[in-house]
């Protein structure tokens, strides 16, 4: 049963808590993982691993670096989800 | 810049230890004579033949949050609290530059470990292989890196004079405070903060000590484990944290009106060149640390009323150490007041010299020498050889100049003697 956008940015927003202790509620498909929450590139790595280990997908590192806001992963998530 | 010979003095003083969460309770435990030592509950330790150590008394990430936490070896951790506590102790309300009262580009961080994060290396080769390549963390390289709690308190604290890192065992926490003392007097940097952090029980450090025969197996009596000086000791037990100082030249620490612990009167350094890991049984690589101290700084043998050993409990290591400040201070040996406070602490690797710089400058400041606790029946080699402060604390003379040593000597050969002056 795939995840729904909801879920997914409900997933994201609790990944995000854990590695940069940013409010869930902050986490928005507006915003950014560097400007906003304190994600920097080293930590995003650990948000992409538990990503892809939450909602079973595979997100090579080349795609990566076009994910820069929620709505980015929300949306890479929705189309690759196994 | 020519270099200069200038005074340098300590301002502030930080810690996290087995006996508090910071300075002053770390003190209050060592005057108290108080044992950070417990039983190791964890399920690893039931098939290790040392099963006790000196934890923290604070965990760190009790005071550190989560997201900073989780990026940080655990040696980093204690480190930053220890430099956040001292910096603040000294008086600064901010990193460098923000306040005023420093300068970025004349601040400078030495923050030494003997063994650097070690279990984050060995947590993260764990992960390799129980969970594969993709789990292990991004942050493993910065964790792990030994130069990790120097580059974490520089970042904290805004240094850009330079951030070292001296690795020399046990003794790199008061290789670390020498190397800061020289850098003020050198004329390099104005403001160092320096000191030592260790963060290593673990069963891979603690299997392979104990298989060394250094470590005590006194696991039927945690607290009377760490036994300096008594004729029942066999061994270290293991303890972490760490101990920081603010050093700064007596000029700067003056014109913003800093409190002034204690002057920091210089280093002795030495190498034994005898054995990797075997003291030299005569202390002839500590004496020439000691003389060595002696001819380069102007600290008077008159002077001295207290040591705070190296004594980690081993049956050679101890008796070595007394010998050879005997050997190089003659009469003036009696009356040093001799402290092992690894007796309390357990041995913080290269935590030691940062966490007994601490307790060594209090004890001028304070006048008071901690106990060395557990000593029930003295060496009489001990005995013969210095005056070791047993059982309870004791005052230090209350009036005139007294000046102290703090020793770390490490496996390799390493011998540090830092010393201390009231001011």
């Amino acid at each position: 049963m795939a995840a729904t956008q909801e879920e997914i940015v409900a997933g994201l927003a609790e990944i995000v808590n854990e590695i940069a202790g940013i409010p869930v509620e902050d986490v928005q498909l507006d915003k950014s993982f560097t400007d906003d929450l304190d994600v920097d590139s080293l930590s995003m790595v650990e948000v992409v691993v538990a990503a892809e280990e939450r909602f079973d997908v595979k997100i090579p590192d080349d795609d990566v670096k076009n994910l820069k806001t929620v709505g980015d992963a929300t949306d890479y998530i929705l189309k690759h989800q196994g | 810049m020519s270099p200069t010979n200038r005074t340098v003095v300590v301002t502030g003083i930080g810690a996290t230890t087995p006996l508090g969460g910071d300075a002053a309770s770390t003190w209050e435990g060592l005057v108290a004579g108080r044992s950070g030592v417990k039983p190791l509950e964890q399920e690893w330790a039931a098939d290790q033949a040392v099963r006790i150590a000196a934890p923290v008394a604070v965990e760190p990430t009790e005071v550190i949050p989560r997201p900073q936490a989780r990026r940080l070896d655990r040696s980093a951790q204690f480190a930053l609290i220890a430099a956040t506590e001292a910096w603040a102790d000294a008086g600064f309300e901010a990193k460098a530059g923000e306040d005023p009262n420093v300068d970025p580009d004349r601040l400078g961080a030495v923050i030494a470990s003997g063994i650097g994060g070690v279990t984050t290396l060995l947590d993260q080769y764990d992960v390799l292989k129980e969970k594969g390549v993709r789990r292990v963390s991004p942050h493993t390289v910065p964790m792990l890196m030994p130069n990790g709690p120097s580059a974490n308190v520089g970042l904290a604290v805004g240094a850009r004079a330079g951030v070292h890192t001296p690795v020399s065992a046990c003794a790199s926490g008061a290789e670390a405070i020498g190397y800061a003392i020289e850098m003020i007097r050198s004329g390099r940097a104005d403001v160092v903060v320096a000191g030592g952090t260790e963060a290593a029980i673990h069963p891979l450090p603690i299997a392979a000590f104990g298989n060394m025969m250094a470590m005590s197996k006194n696991n039927d009596d945690p607290e009377g484990a760490s036994r300096p000086y008594d004729v029942g000791r066999d061994g270290f037990v293991l303890g972490e944290g760490a101990g920081v100082v603010v050093l700064e030249s007596a000029e700067h620490a003056a014109a913003r009106g800093a409190r002034v612990y204690a002057e920091a009167v210089g280093q002795g350094i030495s190498a034994d060149a005898h054995d990797i890991v075997q003291p030299e049984p005569e202390g002839r690589g500590i004496s020439a640390a000691l003389r060595n101290l002696l001819d380069r700084t102007d600290l008077d043998p008159a002077e001295i009323v207290h040591v705070n050993a190296h004594a980690t409990s081993t049956p050679a290591g101890d008796i070595a150490e007394l010998k050879a400040l005997r050997k190089v201070f003659g009469d003036d040996a009696d009356h040093f007041a001799v402290s092992a406070t690894k007796s309390m602490t357990g041995h913080l690797l290269g935590g030691a010299g940062g966490v007994e710089s601490v307790a060594t400058v209090l004890a001028l400041y304070h006048r008071v020498a901690p106990p060395t606790i557990n000593v029930e029946n003295l060496d009489p080699e001990a005995e013969a050889a210095a005056d070791v402060v047993r059982g309870e604390a004791r005052k230090l003379p209350v009036d005139g100049r007294i000046a102290a040593l703090n020793d770390s000597f490490g496996f390799g050969g390493h011998n540090v003697v830092l010393a201390f002056r009231s001011v």
